[in-house]
């Protein structure tokens, strides 16, 4: 059992694969609410970090609780299930399906249809549908995508797939939402909107853990900022404190550019 | 169009659900109407034919087109359904529906069985473990001869029958092998407009996606392969009574080869592709009955020149062609025809 | 014959052919490393190799040595024009499609095959005369059972020297690891696959060959053969090399084994059998790597 309020909690989560340490004794606190940024140079382990969160890999030491729950050990589908949605780096957005019908796929965990109902298209299955459906627009509007939902999600531009990406985590009603490099890939203007829609899902009530090569992002929306450096928290405070850290410069600065 | 991790683009359910209240009226008017037209009992078989492959193509495309895997063993589930079926009804004198359904339940347990470890495989490993199993699922046909009469085969089968109609000749079963195909298309239809067909075709699109966003993938898998088993598993049943007698020679690997080639050529992913490519198929297959010899040689060089030129299926590529700029200019007015070609 | 005598036939029998399978999931292998596919049509160059025998030593005379490295040849031009033709020209390249065009292309030739030689099986001549061997352990083996363990165990020399030691081979290795790597430092990548198939083409000729003497040959004699390669290959984990030689002999043997102690009836089931209860245990083979997904 976690002995805080936080909503998330790592306490000393260390993971190596085949020989390489890639995350070392890390320890951090997310509170409700916050928009909690995770930096780091490349290879720090910041995405790692992230998917040991969200049970792709189990920590080979050290506990993570989600609510004062433990998460540490459970498989992805059961995080979702429990209130933690993510992104990714590099975009997995359901090529093959409508922008919609993405979104849709983010409701599974609030839906029950199983496979001999959808077979024969229940009265149950029809109203969840028709719920579905429903909740689907409510998010697309509010990520400004009602008006491309039928398109098909490989014919989009890189920004807006992104959008669709988050519009999917939103429809798990996560409590929790893990950014995986929000803002890559992304040019200034679109940057601006994704830190205002970042805020704004704040604003719903969601907290957000952020992972982000994107300084002015970062030091634009984030409550509080968490260094690494080489699989180790090296720093965490304030915008203004990293900013002014020796140590955080260093870490950037003495690793080779990227 | 392929995007980025080699997708097809498929046919999409939710912009194409007006289309299909069409195209399945219109199934069940050309299903009503063949008999009357069609007088030549030969042509009568072949459509059954293609009726049971449909069947099996149909359960197979969700697995391979929609969910993204492959099953190079499905012959065995046809097969376990014919021999489940023919065994009960023919050697234990059973009723005959409830051993259709039995050999349905009985078949996607063991689909269930060999779909739990290798669908944790992924991509040849799975083809390998598809393969072998159809292999054994054959070889065990012929040797258990005191349950399955070896490689001779079971005969003696009896015709399915409902109240006082017998389903005894080939008109008869004609329309009860389409009910049935209409049903099964209805119902994958049901499925792949619904959250489990969503959540399938997410699976096909990203897996660890699909994985973030509460699926569990794994069990999905196994999943529509049982369905996939039991899909094939109905109309090997059928196709027991309606021949009345089964071998083992009918469920070997090529077999297995020729459903997913339909899936193919009919274009993966395409509820009514499926229905083409079986019927393309089948009718070569049949047409080449006439001069067995050369059937393997046009066979392969057909499925060669498809895959080489068509690649997304015969379906698609009709659509492609018909609407392809240069058509357009050779036909000055869009005529009726191509409008509702254009449905599908 | 004692127990002990029967086990040592059933193990050198099995390792002969085991030989065989070992040498086709090289083929699989090679041709999985530069493409991503699986080849199917390996079926048919084993086929093609033994039939081509039987055109050249039984039909034309021509001295058997000759005939080996003709066949060879042929066989392998057959890969790099299946490569060079269909497969280069097909509009997708997504790995299902070409995985089945190979299906398509493997009808194709068998077809070609039936049309020109019939469906009945042959008869080659051994390379070296039929008086069977008496060895020491209690086992007989054919003359052709030496020349089937000493060409694989040439091929695999030849193949080592080839991958270590040239400069062709090494190529080859690096545009199986990293395509785009190795092109950008002057591979031609196309060449390298035309010759993956060219290679393939003739590792299954000379599987056919050296099996035919012993267990006649036809049009699909290959299917089998090819197949339990593949699941050789597979099974010692797919596009390792050292796991296609150790797949195959698992693989023969146990099914020898399974054929003599169990039943000769499920002698193919057997092999299959084994294949699945490895994949299941370990699902990337005995000496594979796990493939897993970035993200």
């Amino acid at each position: 059992m976690s002995n805080s309020d936080s909503i998330l909690e790592l306490v000393n989560v260390s993971i190596n694969f085949g020989g390489l340490q890639a995350i070392n004794r890390l320890s951090f606190q997310v509170e409700s609410g916050q928009i909690f940024a995770l930096i780091g140079p490349n290879g720090a382990g910041k995405t790692t970090a992230i998917n040991m969160i969200t049970g792709i890999y189990p920590p080979a030491e050290g506990e993570i609780y989600f609510e004062g729950q433990v998460l540490s050990g459970k498989k992805p589908y059961q995080v979702t299930r429990m209130g933690i949605a993510r992104t990714f780096q590099n975009i997995q957005v359901f090529q093959n399906m409508t922008v919609r019908e993405n979104v849709m796929v983010g409701l599974h965990t609030r839906s029950r249809s199983e496979f001999v109902r959808c077979l024969l298209h229940t009265p149950m299955v029809r109203k969840e549908e028709r719920m579905i459906r429903r909740r689907c627009n409510e998010i697309l509007e509010f990520m400004g995508l009602a008006s491309k939902a039928g398109l098909l999600a490989a014919g989009l531009p890189y920004g807006d797939q992104k959008k669709v990406e988050i519009a999917r985590t939103l429809a798990t009603e996560p409590r929790l939402l893990l950014l995986d490099e929000p803002a890559a890939g992304l040019n200034l203007q679109e940057t601006h909107e994704m830190s205002h829609t970042i805020l704004m899902i704040r604003e719903t009530g969601v907290t957000v853990l952020l992972v982000a090569h994107n300084m002015d992002l970062v030091m634009g929306i984030s409550d509080t900022i968490t260094v690494l450096n080489y699989g180790e928290k090296i720093a965490d405070g304030s915008p203004a404190e990293i900013q002014n850290s020796d140590k955080v410069v260093a870490a950037y600065l003495g690793r080779e550019p990227w | 169009m392929e995007n980025r991790n080699g997708c097809k683009l498929v046919d999409l359910p939710e912009s194409t659900r007006r289309k299909d209240r069409f195209s399945f009226t219109l199934l069940v008017v050309i299903i009503v109407l063949i008999p009357v037209l069609v007088e030549s009992k030969y042509y009568l078989i072949v459509l059954n034919i293609i009726g049971l492959n449909t069947i099996v193509v149909v359960g197979l495309n969700l697995l391979i087109g929609f969910a993204g895997q492959i099953s190079l063993g499905h012959a065995a589930f046809f097969g376990l359904g014919s021999y489940f079926s023919g065994i009960l009804t023919a050697n234990y004198g059973f009723p005959h529906w409830p051993a259709m359904v039995v050999a349905m339940l009985a078949t996607g347990a063991i689909a269930y069985l060999i779909g739990y470890p290798a669908l944790k495989l992924r991509g040849h490993y799975l083809v390998m473990a598809t393969l072998g199993f159809g292999i054994i699922i054959n070889i065990l046909m012929g040797e258990l001869e005191q349950f399955t009469g070896g490689h001779d085969g079971l005969i003696g089968i009896p015709p399915l029958s409902v109240g006082g109609l017998t389903f005894d000749n080939d008109l008869k079963n004609f329309y009860l092998i389409w009910a049935f195909v209409f049903f099964c298309m209805l119902v994958a239809r049901n499925l792949l407009d619904s959250r489990v067909g969503r959540a399938l075709r997410a699976i096909h699109g990203s897996e660890v996606a699909a994985n973030s966003l509460g699926v569990n993938t794994s069990s999905y898998k196994v999943k529509v392969f049982v369905l996939s088993a039991m899909f094939a598993s109905v109309s090997g049943s059928l196709y027991a009574h309606y021949i009345t007698f089964i071998s083992p020679s009918t469920y070997d690997f090529y077999y297995s080869i020729q459903v997913v080639t339909m899936v193919i050529v009919g274009g993966m992913g395409s509820l009514w592709g499926s229905l083409f490519g079986a019927a393309i198929l089948s009718f070569i297959s049949e047409a080449l009955h006439v001069a067995k010899q050369y059937h393997i040689i046009a066979y392969g060089v057909f499925l060669s020149l498809i895959l080489i030129f068509l690649p997304e299926g015969v379906l698609v590529g009709i659509q492609h062609f018909y609407q392809s700029k240069k058509l357009q200019r050779l036909i000055a007015v869009k005529t009726p025809f191509l409008l509702w070609f254009n449905r599908f | 014959m004692d127990f002990s005598q029967q086990i040592a036939q059933y193990i050198i029998t099995g390792l002969s052919i085991g030989a065989i399978y070992a040498i086709v999931a090289m083929g699989f292998n090679i041709i999985h490393n530069a493409t991503g596919i699986v080849n199917f049509a390996q079926c048919e160059f084993i086929s093609l190799g033994g039939m081509s025998m039987y055109t050249l030593v039984v039909l034309l005379k021509i001295p058997i040595l000759i005939s080996f490295f003709i066949s060879m040849a042929t066989v392998s031009l057959i890969g790099a024009l299946m490569e060079r033709g269909p497969i280069r020209y097909a509009r997708s390249k997504e790995i299902i499609i070409l995985i089945f065009l190979t299906i398509g292309l493997s009808g194709t030739l068998r077809g070609t095959a039936q049309q020109i030689w019939g469906t009945d099986n042959v008869g080659v001549p051994a390379f070296s005369g039929e008086d069977p061997i008496h060895l020491p352990v209690g086992a007989t083996i054919l003359p052709q059972h030496m020349w089937v363990f000493g060409i694989t165990f040439l091929v695999m020399l030849v193949l080592r020297h080839f991958f270590r030691n040239t400069m062709l081979g090494k190529a080859m290795r690096a545009t199986a690891v990293n395509r785009q790597a190795a092109a950008l430092v002057g591979v031609s990548v196309d060449h390298m696959v035309l010759l993956s198939f060219a290679l393939s083409g003739a590792l299954g000729a000379v599987a056919g060959m050296i099996i035919a003497p012993i267990s006649t040959t036809s049009y699909d004699t290959g299917i089998m053969l090819g197949l339990k390669g593949f699941a050789a290959a597979i099974l010692g984990g797919y596009g390792n090399f050292a796991g296609a030689i150790l797949g195959g002999v698992i693989l023969g043997v146990l099914e020898s084994l399974g054929a003599g102690l169990l039943s000769s009836q499920y002698k193919d089931a057997t092999a299959f059998l084994v294949l699945l209860f490895v994949l299941f245990l370990k699902p990337t083979g005995i000496m594979g790597y796990g493939e897993s997904e970035r993200v």
